[in-house]
């Protein structure tokens, strides 16, 4: 049976899905039914009424149940006497559908009509004026004139903060309630909603804080109006003014698709800036989606006031400033003279291309190629990872999801709502974790163990997963240290190994990785070191790019002083590198080209968005003119010719170019193009869709972590992952920093009350005996009891669970 | 005068208690169908007898009981008690009267449709009404009329009052269920239709309270005694609320197919103060308007006769005009209500009825040219057919053909130069 149903709208015949709605299958025709409330990536509601058509269905002879025919042979089609919403009806065969009459014509002008008598019209003042469906819709089947009278408008307020990210603007609002659909149907958190009825219907929160949702950006992309804005886009420019450049999220290792709009400024000194970052479609990885720490955190940080612009050497104990090719000379040097005993640090924010030129001068210098990172695993999911073709989008009944030691929704937003997704679908998604995290919810079974006995909780498996078609197991580092997580790696893939299926599509391992490109560095060769302080203690030089070991607690000063040598490259004066004896201004990625390697082992480019700062280079020409003074030849200016070297040498990526990389197809839904009332502002994707890589036959240079004791006696601080942390990016975000979290530290309400603790009380943590950091305390009797969770980047340096205090600091009861 | 069927309390005192009603064979009915019938014996009973929904669609009850999805549990029933309708107070008196006989139609339609949960959906005024009927759902707890396994037969059933907040709108069977399940009451894109996915997605049936009250007399006797009554197509008793300029409003009980001169001047009096009749609105605020002539008056009360002359029966609630009421006030009144009680879900309604007020008040006040009328014509026309549900249809009936049948209270002055 082929399931396919075949009609005519406005004369040409389709063919379509059975169940597909009149106004999709005529947009796979390019015929544009215009809608407002319909979302292609929503249920049909059929409120605004816009997609009116003519339906007509062939008369069915009732008796003998055949299609009456015409004198023609024809079949005679019968048309109700009442126009039809296109959004609403699915097709039938034989179905004829007109959208160009005369009576469809008026019934959408009619529509308009209506729709922009409680309009205010203020076009020239609005942020989506010229993006905006109802502009466009208005010019293609709208009234010239309206007989309405301008006094008779509802005067509403134009600028009501949803919350601190969002703002509405009540007038402009047409009540298509896409926002609150999204929220509700897409992402599951009903935190908006109608209030009243008639003309006084209006967007309220029901959250506190504000529009209490991760998601929020997107219901301005999908808004029909400009009622939503952002409050980092908002009044900031026209859209016609705006370019757009493709690039790639490095905020997690999903890798969702992103445009980044620039334009000129003023206050710039006429140079291109960021505007605002925009979701690019990839049905493969973010469909038409971001969360709001990349649309909010992924450019901001680009255009902070403490960028390093100019290299700086160590003269007399003291950095000053010096040139580029000095600086060049003394690194190369230095590091040269630490043959054998080089110690190259990177973080997992690099490209590829810059680990590719690391990890060669690394290996020229016969020198450890380390990743600063703490989830392991990545050599594994090289060989046990998705293969390709694969797409989260097409698990459904029959196929099963395991995350495991992973708060996926704070850790790979997207996937979380992939996963979610697939729940809904039908697939059985089973979490693994001592508490509840929000993708239980969606979850049909949930494996509780205590930090540290997560390969046990693997002997629990349900039948629904350890029987299910395909099977996809994300797993992190929650609770867990590197020789945790190496240890559970392990074990997952021999689980992974052992899948019928596995090898295929939509079959594998992912780690969830901190970073955009951490997969990639496993991929290139670059390993965690156990021990980093150790690493330290035994290099004579130190070479460092996007990595901060100093201020992230991994190293203490002490670790460094045995060095010959500290060579750091990055954006702002770390703490690391204000203890380096080189440093060296790299340039952010959305002012050059590149590409990350995604936990899907999806290569993906990003492309230079705005020039970069004056004295500034891209991290992979630093180091090939670092290497070129030691007799190495590295690419050192043209990203293309440093992945066409990659891929050269290393085996995953044999055959990859940037021109493979930038291919793409058609997706659907359709958006971004003039037809913005169909899928919302999301751009189309005309700039790369990406490549998965073909699994690796075994695991090249497996990562065996030394045994380390990872279980302490009495209270225990373990880490976690929280999306709104306070790292380096985020905590240089203008839009995200009235909502990046407290300084936390979760305890069972047990322990709390055996410490005299409650929720928002501020307290002392002392780790292994050491000095007190302030936090607040919060609550969750869901965790297991003898547990501290404490969240990474917040600046208590949890890497692994290590023996802690607590007390209350004195009368300092939160407000 | 014939028994009455439906007000049966206006001939038997105190038939709200619950001994009088078992006295005079309440729950007989009932406790016939679950321990003699099969369900879909029920069903078939209800859809011989021809009863059409009184909650002003007519829609055929056995046959929409017929189309309750079986393969789905659990079912639910849903008795509509929203009664909302300007000019409409018939179940109000049923409830408040002859409580009883409707909640033995709830009983008997769930036995029917295999729900063991049906809920009374009242509108939020109705609260001190709610108070009394839980003390009579608890009598019947009492009795062993509602529980579990009743008279043995391991068939189980509670009832649920529930108190609406207060819209019009949550009358839409649709509406009603969304505001049921405690979200915003407003319509539901139908198909599906509450019979496959009703409340919480599950099967349910939504019957007006007259049409339930209908329903243990129709067990008790038999749908051939009921066809008897009414007409062929429109057959049994219906409550008449009858109002506006009549010399004795109020709730009456006639056959279906009774003529509106019947109901007008024999049992309500006529018209006082010696004035003419001049229209008539037979479905409440939700009305065409009808010219009150010799042959409307004459024309039956029943679905199909009253579309003869250019309306619906609706719920029967008929509102009587005389010639002192101008139709541009009335249109005016009419507009207002379904402005302040459109839902805003979709376009036509939520714009056409706030932009209709707006040239309604200039009419009425005298302050439009003529072109306005027309504009208002033509935005009542706009609407027409496009709208989610009904309301936005029922909002520009009385507005349609009070200018179109009533063109002499229209006449608007010449515009007046400015100084």
């Amino acid at each position: 049976m082929t399931n396919t149903v075949t009609l005519t709208i406005d004369d040409l015949q389709v063919t379509v899905p059975a169940g597909t709605l009149v106004v999709d299958a005529a947009k796979r025709i390019g015929i544009d039914i215009p809608v407002f409330c319909y979302h292609p990536k929503m249920e049909p509601v059929g409120m605004c009424r816009m997609c009116l058509v003519e339906v007509g269905r062939p008369q069915i002879d009732r008796e003998t149940r055949q299609p009456v025919l015409d004198e023609h042979g024809s079949p005679v089609v019968q048309f109700g006497g009442k126009l039809e919403t296109g959004c609403t009806v699915q097709v039938s065969e034989g179905m004829v559908v007109r959208g160009v009459t005369e009576k469809v014509q008026a019934g959408r002008n009619e529509i308009l009509e209506f729709i922009l008598t409680s309009h205010p019209l203020d076009c020239p003042i609005c942020d989506k004026g010229g993006e905006c469906p109802l502009q466009n819709l208005t010019m293609a089947h709208g009234p010239g004139t309206s007989r309405f009278l301008y006094d008779d408008k509802i005067q509403l307020a134009k600028h009501v903060p949803l919350g601190e990210l969002i703002y509405l603007d009540r007038e402009r609002c047409i009540q298509c309630a896409r926002c609150t659909r999204f929220q509700d149907e897409v992402v599951g958190d009903p935190v908006i909603g109608f209030f009243n009825r008639g003309r006084s219907l209006e967007i309220v929160t029901f959250s506190d804080p504000g529009f209490d949702s991760i998601w929020s950006g997107n219901t301005t992309d999908i808004c029909t109006v400009g009622a939503l804005t952002t409050a980092d886009f908002r009044f900031g420019a026209r859209p016609w003014e705006l370019n757009a450049a493709a690039s790639i999220c490095n905020q997690c290792p999903v890798g969702c698709n992103l445009t980044f709009n620039t334009r000129r400024e003023a206050v710039s000194g006429g140079n291109f800036v960021i505007k605002r970052a925009m979701p690019r479609q990839n049905e493969a990885v973010n469909e038409i989606w971001i969360c709001d720490k990349g649309r909010f955190t992924s450019y901001h940080f680009s255009e902070s006031e403490d960028r390093l612009t100019q290299p700086l050497v160590r003269v007399n104990g003291e950095l000053v400033p010096a040139e580029w090719g000095e600086a060049l000379d003394i690194a190369a040097e230095k590091l040269g003279a630490a043959r054998g005993s080089l110690l190259a640090l990177a973080g997992g924010r690099l490209s590829n291309e810059d680990l590719f030129n690391m990890k060669s001068l690394s290996d020229h210098l016969d020198g450890q190629a380390v990743l600063d990172t703490h989830v392991a695993g990545g050599e594994l999911v090289a060989a046990y990872g998705l293969a390709p073709g694969s797409n989260l989008g097409d698990l459904g009944p029959g196929d099963a999801v395991l995350v495991i030691a992973c708060d996926l929704e704070q850790e790979a937003p997207l996937w979380w709502l992939r996963v979610k997704q697939a729940a809904e679908r039908g697939a059985t998604v089973v979490v693994a974790n001592p508490r509840l995290t929000k993708l239980d919810r969606s979850a049909s079974h949930h494996i509780s163990y205590t930090y540290g006995q997560e390969i046990s909780a693997l002997e629990r498996l349900p039948e629904a997963f350890t029987k299910a078609r395909d099977r996809v197991v994300f797993f992190g580092a929650e609770g867990l240290g590197l020789a945790g997580s190496a240890r559970l790696a392990k074990a997952l893939a021999e689980l992974v190994s052992g899948f019928e299926r596995t090898g295929m599509p939509n079959n594998g391992l992912v780690a969830v990785h901190p970073h955009p490109n951490d997969q990639g560095a496993w991929e290139l060769g670059f390993r965690p070191a156990a021990d980093l302080a150790a690493a330290f203690s035994a290099a004579g030089a130190a070479y460092l790019a996007g990595s901060d070991p100093l201020g992230d607690g991994l190293v203490s000063e002490a670790d460094l002083d045995g060095l010959d040598c500290l060579v750091v490259q990055d954006l702002f004066l770390t703490e690391t590198a204000a203890r380096a004896d080189v440093v060296l201004p790299a340039q952010a990625y959305v002012e050059r080209d590149g590409s990350y390697t995604s936990g899907e082992r999806r290569v993906q480019r990003f492309f230079s968005a705005v020039p970069e700062p004056a004295g500034t280079r891209p991290d992979f020409t630093i180091t090939a003119q670092i290497a070129m003074r030691l007799d190495l030849e590295l690419e050192s200016r043209i990203a293309p010719r440093a992945f066409a070297n990659l891929a050269a040498a290393c085996p995953p990526y044999q055959g990859l170019t940037y021109v493979k990389l930038a291919r793409v197809e058609e997706q659907f839904p359709i958006v971004g193009r003039g037809d913005m009332y169909y899928g919302g502002t999301t751009y189309e994707n005309s700039q790369g869709l990406g490549v998965q890589l073909p699994l690796q036959e075994g695991v090249v240079n497996a990562w065996d972590a030394p045994a380390v004791q990872e279980t302490v006696a009495g209270l225990s601080a373990v880490p976690i992952t929280r999306l709104y942390d306070r790292g380096a990016l985020a905590s240089r975000s203008r839009t995200l920093a009235p909502r990046l979290d407290e300084v936390q530290v979760v305890l069972h309400p047990k322990d709390a009350a055996a410490l005299d603790l409650s929720s928002g009380r501020k307290a002392a943590i002392h780790l292994n005996g050491g000095s007190g950091m302030e936090v607040e305390v919060a609550l969750d009797p869901g965790i297991p009891q003898g547990y501290a969770l404490v969240p990474r980047s917040m600046g208590v340096p949890v890497h692994r669970p290590v023996g802690a205090s607590l007390r209350a600091l004195e009368g300092e009861l939160a407000a | 005068m014939p028994d009455y069927i439906l007000l049966r309390h206006r001939q038997i005192p105190d038939l709200d208690r619950l001994e009088v009603y078992m006295q005079h064979g309440g729950f007989e009915a009932f406790k016939k169908a679950v321990t003699t019938m099969k369900p879909e014996e029920v069903v078939e009973e209800v859809f011989q007898s021809g009863l059409r929904g009184r909650g002003g669609a007519g829609f055929p009850t056995g046959l929409k009981w017929r189309f309750i999805d079986k393969n789905n549990t659990p079912r639910y029933v849903v008795a509509n008690a929203d009664e909302s309708e300007p000019g409409t107070f018939k179940d109000r008196e049923i409830m408040e009267g002859n409580p009883y006989q409707f909640f033995e139609g709830v009983m008997i339609c769930a036995y029917a449709v295999g729900a063991d949960t049906a809920y009374n959906y009242m509108r939020g005024e109705f609260w001190e009404l709610a108070h009394v009927l839980d003390d009579k759902l608890a009598a019947l707890e009492e009795a062993g009329l509602l529980g579990d396994d009743l008279f043995g037969t391991g068939f189980s059933l509670r009832i649920h009052n529930h108190l609406g907040a207060g819209a019009y709108i949550c009358g839409e069977e649709t509406a009603l269920l969304e505001s049921l399940e405690g979200k915003l009451g407003q319509p539901r894109l139908r198909p599906p239709f509450p019979p496959s996915f009703g409340l919480y997605g599950k099967p349910t049936i939504v019957n007006n309270v007259e049409t339930l009250a209908n329903v243990p007399p129709i067990i008790e006797k038999g749908w051939q005694w009921y066809k008897s009554i009414g007409t062929d197509r429109s057959p049994g008793p219906k409550v008449f609320s009858l109002s506006g300029n009549v010399e004795k409003p109020g709730n009456y009980e006639l056959p279906l197919g009774s003529t509106f001169r019947e109901l007008i001047f024999e049992h309500g009096g006529g018209i006082p103060g010696g004035k003419n009749i001049k229209g008539i609105m037979p479905a409440g605020a939700s009305s065409a308007i009808i010219v009150a002539d010799e042959e409307a008056l004459d024309t039956p009360m029943d679905y199909e006769s009253v579309q003869n002359v250019g309306s619906l029966l609706g719920s029967a609630s008929i509102i009587v005009i005389d010639d002192s009421v101008s139709m541009d006030w009335l249109v005016k009144k009419t507009l207002h209500f379904f402005k302040h009680e459109s839902c805003g879900k979709c376009t036509p309604c939520r714009e056409g009825t706030y932009w209709m007020t707006h040239l309604i008040d200039r009419i009425e006040a005298g302050m439009a040219g003529p072109d306005q009328v027309d504009l208002l014509n033509t935005v009542a026309q706009n609407i027409e057919g496009k709208c989610l549900c009904a309301l936005g249809e029922f909002a520009i009936q009385a507005v349609m053909t009070g200018i179109q049948r009533f063109p002499e209270d229209w006449a608007q002055p010449e515009p007046v130069a400015a100084d």
